[in-house]
């Protein structure tokens, strides 16, 4: 099926099976490995991306629903050569271990602050309730969503 | 390969139906996409419900709240007729799922997936809400739980999908209490669940009150006797105790893999029991607390 969708600003016009998982689509089709197979059911969100501003989870996604959507991965969350708030506040704090989790909070933090510019840490909490860390713990990465909203940490 | 079809009006889905009725529907997909990756499910065609502009929308209708079956859990948390009149709805889906299955997981697939354990039900069912169906044929409609026969089973006929459910607003309540027991806060299958309705007087006397639980039995398990054994009485922990023992009695859990039959009998009881202080009610939303996984 012919497919055509916005990703990452750039206008897309592709064929592909229209029950393909938006995962794999992703990754192998168009070779953004970004967002990560981990469970493959929902539960894990690091296979997250943004659909229209939203958080969604590419794994439980067929490529037929991206027709006429607005779709931003991890590769298109930063301009040109200037990192997003959240990817810079996500180094300078060491919310970073292996990685595999990295890109899925950080969209589902971005989603967060679309939602709720001003989250309190609790809120912070309950906005990245779905996405799953297993090494660095959460303290950190609350603390970098959380500094990512301070004045002098904006970029 | 399967065809995916995403009609934009009734009248196309109608007729994408008629041409096959056992075409597989889908809505946000977070229950059926994951059965399909487990290869549970066979079928040629999917018909994705999600661009019905019409299953979407939230609204008054007659004094009555209709929520369209295609209304995701997060637009129904976030809509203002929601907040004001159905806290009990609003209080069981900040428990459902996480934000990105909130996103994409719709009111209609929580009531057509009938789990013992969908957060939705409790709270449809002491609202007492009639499930909204459409055919090409026409439109019906039939009280949740004549709807839901038993784990995994409604009563769709082939071509008929669910367009949406609606309850009248619970205005002679003034107390709504959703509470959900699980191994962690959130995205947690509920070991138990319990939505309530009462009536309180300011001196503490019940005079109306439903009750339903959830995760307990093979449908949400609902009880007369318990409801007229607490009406007239004094919201009292003796009060509460006393029906607590009956609940424990009505209840028919099963053991799985997050807990035993006996657990979830005492579990169900003690849910009723956190009514108690709480003689002062007022239907403004309790915040939940943070997740506990996290
Ligand atoms: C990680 C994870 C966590 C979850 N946590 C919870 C939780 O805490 N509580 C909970 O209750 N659920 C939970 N769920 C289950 C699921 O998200 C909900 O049941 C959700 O409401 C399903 O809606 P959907 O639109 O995604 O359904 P879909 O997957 O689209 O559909 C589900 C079923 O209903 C049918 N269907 C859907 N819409 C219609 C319609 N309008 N008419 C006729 N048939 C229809 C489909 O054919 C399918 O059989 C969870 C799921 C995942 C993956
Ligand atoms: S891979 Fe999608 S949520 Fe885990
Ligand atoms: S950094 Fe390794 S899973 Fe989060």
């Amino acid at each position: 099926m012919n497919i055509r969708f916005t990703l990452n600003g750039k206008a897309m016009d592709l064929d592909a099976a229209a029950d393909r998982r938006v995962v794999d689509l992703l990754r192998e089709d168009l070779g953004l490995t970004g967002a990560k197979e981990g469970c493959g059911a929902g539960e894990c969100g690091t296979c997250s991306i943004l659909v229209d501003g939203e958080h969604r989870l590419s794994c439980l996604m067929i490529a037929a629903q991206l027709s006429g959507r607005d779709v931003v991965t991890i590769e298109g969350l930063s301009e040109k050569d200037r990192l997003h708030p959240l990817q810079e506040s996500f180094i300078r704090h060491g919310a970073v271990q292996c990685g595999f989790c990295t890109p899925g909070m950080i969209i589902g933090a971005a989603a967060l602050l679309k939602r709720n510019p001003q989250p309190s840490r609790e809120e912070i909490r309950e906005g990245l309730a779905g996405n799953l860390c297993r090494c660095t713990g959460y303290q950190k990465i609350v603390d970098a969503v959380e500094a990512a909203l301070l004045p002098e940490e904006k970029l | 390969m399967r065809q995916v079809r995403l009609p934009q009006t009734l009248a196309d889905l109608w007729s994408l139906l008629n041409k096959d009725p056992t075409a597989l529907i889908f809505s946000g997909g977070t229950d059926l996409f994951v059965k399909m990756r487990a290869d549970k499910v066979a079928a040629s065609t999917m018909i994705g419900l999600e661009r019905l502009a019409a299953l979407r929308d939230i609204r008054e209708d007659n004094g009555d709240i209709r929520i369209g079956a295609c209304a995701t859990h997060e637009n129904i948390l976030r809509h203002p007729l929601i907040a004001a009149h159905l806290p009990v709805l609003v209080q069981a889906l900040r428990t459902l799922g996480s934000p990105p299955i909130r996103t994409m997981g719709t009111i209609g697939g929580n009531i057509c997936t009938a789990s013992p354990a969908g957060d939705t039900l409790p709270p449809l069912y002491v609202l007492r809400a009639e499930v909204e169906i459409a055919s090409s044929k026409g439109s019906r409609s039939v009280p949740i739980p004549d709807f839901i026969a038993g784990p995994g089973q409604i009563r769709l006929a082939a071509g008929e999908i669910v367009t949406g459910v609606r309850v009248k607003k619970p205005a002679e309540f003034n107390l709504h209490h959703f509470e959900k027991v699980g191994q962690r806060k959130s995205m947690s299958c509920a070991v138990a669940g319990m939505a309530a309705l009462l009536r309180v007087t300011p001196s503490g006397a019940i005079e109306a009150c439903r009750l339903a639980w959830g995760s307990v039995g093979p449908t949400v398990m609902t009880d007369a006797g318990i409801e007229n054994f607490l009406t007239g009485k004094i919201l009292s922990p003796d009060t509460l105790s006393a029906a607590a023992r009956q609940v424990t009695r009505m209840v028919m859990p099963i053991d799985d893999v997050r807990a035993t039959a006996d657990y979830r009998r005492t579990v169900s009881g003690n849910l009723l029991l956190r009514l108690s202080g709480m003689e002062n009610p007022t239907i403004e939303l309790k915040r939940q607390s943070p997740s506990e996984g996290m």
